[in-house]
């Protein structure tokens, strides 16, 4: 049996973050899929963050994990309410048809 | 550190709790009353930031810690709160003949920007990691509504999108980064962290190296440096003027303070690990912002580079990492402040026929027109382009010195030259103003409020020299202090 140890949550929450930023990147149709990523970059931040606090034995960490859940709750909310407006005003929400302002 | 808090343990944080309550009854206040009462809610969160600065100013002078630690109240914090103070205030009294023609006239609207002031506050007093990040979020949460205020617009709401999107990606970063320095160094606590890497060979292991990288992307991010600005020209074209105004001036200003005080606090001692990175993003920031910025037909946008343009400027002054350079940063912020604010005050003050403009050529024949609008408008751009005796030659002045006196050759001649680079669309726009053909004449200035702050804010840049000991003393005493502590 692998013991599973910190270098594993570590792997995992790398992963995970770079997944999200390529998915803000790469994605060219859905904004609620850049919304989507951009949670699973705040959730890969918090295994980091709970596998340092058990590591560490310290309780930072986890102080700080439970203060990003709920700042990421507040984040949601305001995406999705400023996504609602920009749908209303375009009829769309294509990550290609954002694009009234350029150069 | 005692478990129980005593009041004594809140003293230093009363400025931003008086803030927080205030904008708690202005909420409620307007949820009562209803939009009808924007504008005296308007005028009473005026009030409540020239309260916030009195009790300030009533506080004793010395450094204090507040919440075990997590918040500090030193010189430069005082100085950046005020300079942030003066940013929001202005904004808001700016937006209110605005927001009433436009027809946005909201209450949320001057309860938000409390909000974000609340928000740039705690952050120029953040002296741990966690409060950092509070601090930043409840800033930009509040942001990122103002910026799709104006619900009707497709281009406002863009911009709205646009700014989240990538402030959520950078606070993502920045948070990557902070986990990874709190893993490698078991503190999240400022004071702490700088302990750890103190000492004769200081070696912060490569887990704290790259997550300060990540940090620093974050708030680059914040601060629009070049690689991370493609946010700024579309955020500042979409969002309404006066919402402009308000991003160009009070966050960048926290956002710089935030900067200068993370890397020269806590990783002090890296900053050989450091400094590289701020000197290319520095050169990458002036030089941006002063090429992309001559194509621009759109003064909103092209303020938007120039904004860009002199972060690089200023983080000039934090390549130096000395006291001078961080003095130097102080300076340029104040004047960088009354430039922008004076500047968009023309620009709001752009308009025919009921109708706002913001076309450079929009602004042809302004001296026939209204010779004093483009009296001020020209000083303004005198001074962004650096021309002495205008108040911006000077703060290029001090931050290039510091530079200079660093040994940074290179990065004081590539700003010189930026500068002139710079120097040509800043004189496009007074060319127009003061010898293109005249088109039709603007509409009378649309309030009396507008006049009043542009005015100030041209007499504060044309005399700055006259008498500038205050602003740069309060500036050396807000460097000395990040020195002396660390």
């Amino acid at each position: 049996m692998v013991e599973v140890g910190l270098s594993h949550y570590l792997t995992v929450a790398a992963i995970l973050f770079t997944l999200g930023v390529f998915g803000i990147f790469l994605n060219r149709k859905n904004v609620i899929i850049i919304l989507m990523s951009v949670e699973l970059i705040l959730l890969a931040v918090n295994i980091n963050l709970v596998a340092f606090s058990i590591h560490l034995n310290d309780l930072a960490g986890q102080v700080f994990a439970l203060l990003i859940l709920a700042i990421a709750a507040a984040e949601a909310a305001i995406g999705l309410a400023i996504i609602v407006v920009y749908f209303r005003n375009r009829g769309s929400i294509a990550v290609e048809d954002i694009n009234l302002m350029k150069g | 550190m005692s478990d129980t808090v005593t009041m004594a343990d809140l003293y230093p944080v009363l400025p931003e709790v008086c803030l927080a309550l205030m904008a708690m009854a202005l909420l409620m206040f307007g949820v009562f009353r209803g939009d009808k009462s924007t504008s005296s809610c308007s005028w009473l969160a005026v009030l409540a930031l020239l309260l916030t600065g009195v009790v300030m100013a009533l506080l004793p002078e010395e450094a204090d810690l507040a919440f075990g630690g997590q918040f500090v109240v030193d010189q430069f914090a005082r100085f950046m709160k005020w300079l942030v103070l003066i940013g929001s205030a202005l904004a808001v009294i700016m937006s209110i003949n605005y927001n009433a023609r436009e027809g946005i006239e909201r209450f949320e609207f001057p309860v938000l920007i409390l909000f974000a002031s609340l928000g740039m506050l705690l952050m120029v007093s953040a002296n741990d990691l966690i409060s950092l990040y509070v601090g930043l979020e409840l800033q930009s949460l509040s942001l990122y509504v103002i910026a799709a205020f104006r619900r009707d617009s497709a281009k406002s709401s863009e911009a709205g999108l646009k700014y989240f999107v990538l402030g959520a990606l950078s606070s993502g970063m920045l948070l990557y980064g902070a986990s990874m320095i709190y893993g490698f160094s078991g503190t999240t606590r400022f004071d702490a962290l700088s302990n750890l890497f103190t000492g004769p060979s200081p070696d912060p292991g490569v887990g704290v190296v790259v997550g300060l990288v990540f940090l620093l992307a974050g708030l680059a991010f914040k601060v629009s440096a070049v690689p991370f600005h493609m946010w700024t020209p579309d955020v500042y074209e979409g969002a309404p003027t006066p919402v402009t105004a308000f991003f160009a001036v009070a966050p960048k200003i926290a956002a710089i303070a935030l900067l200068v005080r993370t890397m020269i606090g806590p990783f002090g001692e890296l900053f050989d690990q450091w400094q590289q990175i701020i000197i290319f993003i520095s050169i990458a920031s002036m030089v941006i912002g002063a090429l992309a910025a001559i194509w621009q037909k759109n003064l909103k946008r092209l303020l938007a580079y120039s904004s860009i343009g002199h972060v690089g400027y200023a983080l000039v002054g934090l390549a130096a990492g000395s006291e001078e350079g961080i003095r130097g940063i102080g300076v340029y912020m104040a004047i960088y402040l009354a430039m922008n604010i004076g500047t968009f005050c023309c620009v709001l003050s752009m308009r025919r026929q009921g109708v706002l403009v913001e076309g450079i050529e929009d602004l042809a024949g302004l001296a026939r027109n209204h010779p004093m609008m483009a009296a001020a408008m020209a000083i303004f751009m005198f001074s962004m382009a650096g021309i002495p005796p205008l108040a911006g030659f000077f703060g290029k002045l001090y931050v290039f010195m510091a530079a200079v006196n660093e040994g940074l050759y290179i990065l004081a001649i590539v700003g010189v030259l930026t500068s002139v680079v710079g120097a040509f669309y800043y004189l496009r726009i007074i060319k127009v103003m003061y010898f293109d053909d005249p088109e039709d004449a603007f509409d009378r200035l649309p309030a009396r409020e507008i006049g009043l702050i542009m005015m100030v804010m041209g007499a504060f840049t044309l005399f700055f020299f006259i008498y500038p000991s205050p602003i740069i003393d309060g500036a050396g005493q807000a460097a000395s202090v990040l020195f002396s502590a660390g």
